[in-house]
């Protein structure tokens, strides 16, 4: 029908059952992420991205089950609209961490970058 | 509803997404903020030493559920189910008011303790994030109690629905930078 045509994620009403299934998924990927860093499940890097990946799978569950913007008609606008703020978000959280970081690994004091240095190099390559 | 109604009700929410992801610009850089400072703790207490763990998985359970019933009562509402609906966003206040009072008690702990916002610049960042955002619940609740009048007052109309459908997607946004706060504010913080 071209009535429904028109609608945007935004004006579809999910069923109940995919609210269940979003809120049981989320609590789920909740409890999974704090089980692994309040247990010491893994160690460093593994762990960050692990939870990462959590976060964002939560992210994806909650824009789906909750929001529904897989339901959008074409052209999908806000979806756009989403895209292009992640990339931004991207930017400006990811840019920000990584110069700030080389600034101040460039600013350090004399003593500490000579301390740092010394550091890295008996870690070898 | 007339065809019209309905374009006019598509545009307005596709207008209020557009304003929710410039919101999420503001988190963004508060994110941002909150990245770059997290480990200039001036000789104050880093996120390991300030964080309760069981504390803030009871509070991020209680802003989830308050999702979870926000989106059941859109579905009463589409039903014209008004008992079921009005239950449901009373549990939704509910849980968010809980949740909400159990932010400002950590805020207020924090503060007696000693570690306020002035104490360093990882504290300030925090405050600032996470106080941001409870702002916003803050003024999700607000929102919700005026809606109540409404109801109480019009009844489920073409207008009270557009503007219960703009509240229970404000507080799915809200819930979904929680996750990122839950995550990269005290998950990573206690690592």
């Amino acid at each position: 029908m071209a009535k429904t045509q028109i609608h945007t994620s935004m004006t579809h009403t999910g069923s109940i059952t995919s609210y269940i299934i979003g809120f049981v998924l989320s609590v789920a990927l909740t409890l999974g992420a704090y089980y692994l860093v309040v247990n010491h499940v893994l160690d460093g890097t593994k762990l960050l991205a692990t939870i990462v990946g959590l976060a964002i799978a939560q992210l994806i569950v909650q824009l789906i089950f909750f929001l529904h913007m897989n339901k959008e008609a074409k052209p999908r606008w806000n979806l756009m609209v989403f895209s292009f703020m992640v990339l931004v978000v991207f930017i400006v959280v990811i840019g920000s961490i990584w110069v700030m970081y080389n600034l101040d690994y460039n600013m350090m004091p004399k003593e500490e970058l000579e301390q740092h240095m010394i550091h890295e190099s008996e870690k070898g390559f | 509803m007339s065809q019209h109604a309905l374009v006019v009700k598509d545009k307005t929410l596709s207008g209020f997404w557009a304003y929710l992801m410039t919101d999420l610009v503001l988190f963004a850089t508060l994110f941002a903020t909150y990245g770059v400072l997290r480990n200039n703790i001036a000789n104050g207490p880093s996120g390991k030493d300030i964080f309760d763990m069981p504390f803030v998985l009871v509070e991020t359970m209680l802003l989830l559920t308050s999702s979870f019933t926000a989106g059941l009562a859109m579905i009463a509402l589409h039903r014209r189910q008004a008992k079921t609906m009005v239950m449901l966003l009373l549990a939704t206040f509910a849980l968010g008011a809980g949740f909400l009072g159990m932010e400002l008690y950590e805020f207020n702990h924090l503060v007696h303790e000693g570690h306020s916002w002035r104490e360093s610049a990882f504290l300030s960042a925090f405050f600032t994030l996470v106080g941001t955002h409870g702002l916003h619940i803050l003024v999700g609740l607000v929102w919700l109690s005026v809606l109540f009048g409404q109801l109480i007052k019009k009844g489920i109309t073409e207008h009270t629905e557009r503007r219960l459908l703009l509240f229970s997607m404000f507080w799915h946004f809200l819930d979904i930078v929680w996750i990122f706060i839950f995550t990269f504010v005290y998950l990573v913080g206690v690592m």
